[in-house]
């Protein structure tokens, strides 16, 4: 499987998310800058955290219109895995590829620990690798990670099972503890906690790596004549 | 040219931490009377005349990228500008 990683001006996360799949997974990963103006080639589309253009205006503003989402936008109607962590689910919602938005979190300070996550849906070519229910340990970086969306959206998500992590404790305020969710398609993933972070014991913890072998193993299942 | 000024807003239904402390901290120093604080960002763009009607721009300048108008409103005035 071929990943692409996509690079924006400020992205600081991306060695690590091509680490994961590269160097933990052994699969093709490639850093593509962010005017490139073709993934065809790619399978799956990884969005790392960062501040892309220094999350001036709004996190992930700026960035909504880099050459390179067009492209996004393609590999996702596509039905291609895209999975925007962190910054990268910052910049999925202000693309409207994924509902809601990220507020500053409710005690303004920037958070940077290793948390609980319950996995609330373990169908999704992301989390199949996970129990249902399952809870994890993945580091968290971020000063805006607030999920915040009205009534009608959020019973949207629920309803379709659209949210797939939530926080084991409400740390930075977001709605009903969501720390991930999913287009209604199920192609689509942000979250705010980052497994790329938790893919080894010697760096503290590999719950994150299940994630990436999720995303792996349901391509080769639906890809098995190029196996 | 027209000088347009741009304030962005959280909406009312949406909590502003950064205005809570703010106001939290006039409380404080004494300022009993601050009954709330809001915090919004002001921008400042100077338009060149064209066939497109500026309002229609402005607006939509402000849907695509200016504000996210799931948790933001603005509101914007227009100042003609006498170049020199």
């Amino acid at each position: 499987m071929k990943f692409a990683v996509i690079v924006f001006p400020g992205s600081n996360c991306d060695l690590d998310m091509y680490h994961a799949v590269k160097d933990e997974l052994g699969e093709e990963a490639e850093y593509v800058w962010h005017d490139s103006k073709d993934l065809s080639s790619y399978d799956g589309i990884l969005l790392p955290g960062g501040f892309s253009y220094g999350d001036y205006l709004r996190c992930g503003a700026i960035a909504q219109f880099s050459g390179v989402m067009d492209e996004v936008r393609k590999a996702a109607e596509a039905g291609k895995p895209v999975l925007g962590i962190c910054n990268g689910f910052q910049i999925l919602t202000e693309a409207g590829l994924l509902p809601g938005v990220l507020l500053r979190n409710k005690n303004l300070k920037f958070m940077c620990r290793t948390v609980g996550l319950k996995v609330e849906n373990n169908s999704t070519l992301f989390t199949n690798e996970y129990e249902q229910g399952e809870e994890i340990q993945i580091p968290i970086a971020h000063g805006e990670g607030n999920y915040y969306c009205d009534d009608a959206t959020y019973d949207h998500l629920k309803e379709n099972n659209q949210i797939v992590f939530t926080y084991a404790d409400d740390f930075n305020g977001s709605r009903n503890n969501i720390a991930g969710i999913i287009n209604e398609r199920g192609n689509v993933l942000g979250m705010m906690p980052h497994p790329e972070r938790a893919v080894s014991e010697l760096i503290g913890g590999k719950d994150g790596l299940a994630l990436f072998r999720s995303i792996v193993k349901q391509w080769r299942e639906s890809h098995v004549s190029h196996a | 040219m027209k000088k347009v000024k741009v304030y962005v807003t959280l909406r009312e239904s949406v909590l502003d931490p950064q205005g809570s402390a703010v106001m939290g901290s006039l409380h404080k120093m004494g300022y009993d009377e601050v009954a709330d604080v809001r915090i919004g960002k002001y921008l400042e763009l100077v338009i060149e005349d064209s066939e497109r009607d500026v309002d229609s721009l402005v607006n939509e300048l402000c849907h695509r990228l200016l504000a996210n108008t799931v948790i933001e409103d603005y509101r914007y005035e227009i100042e003609e500008v006498v170049s020199q």
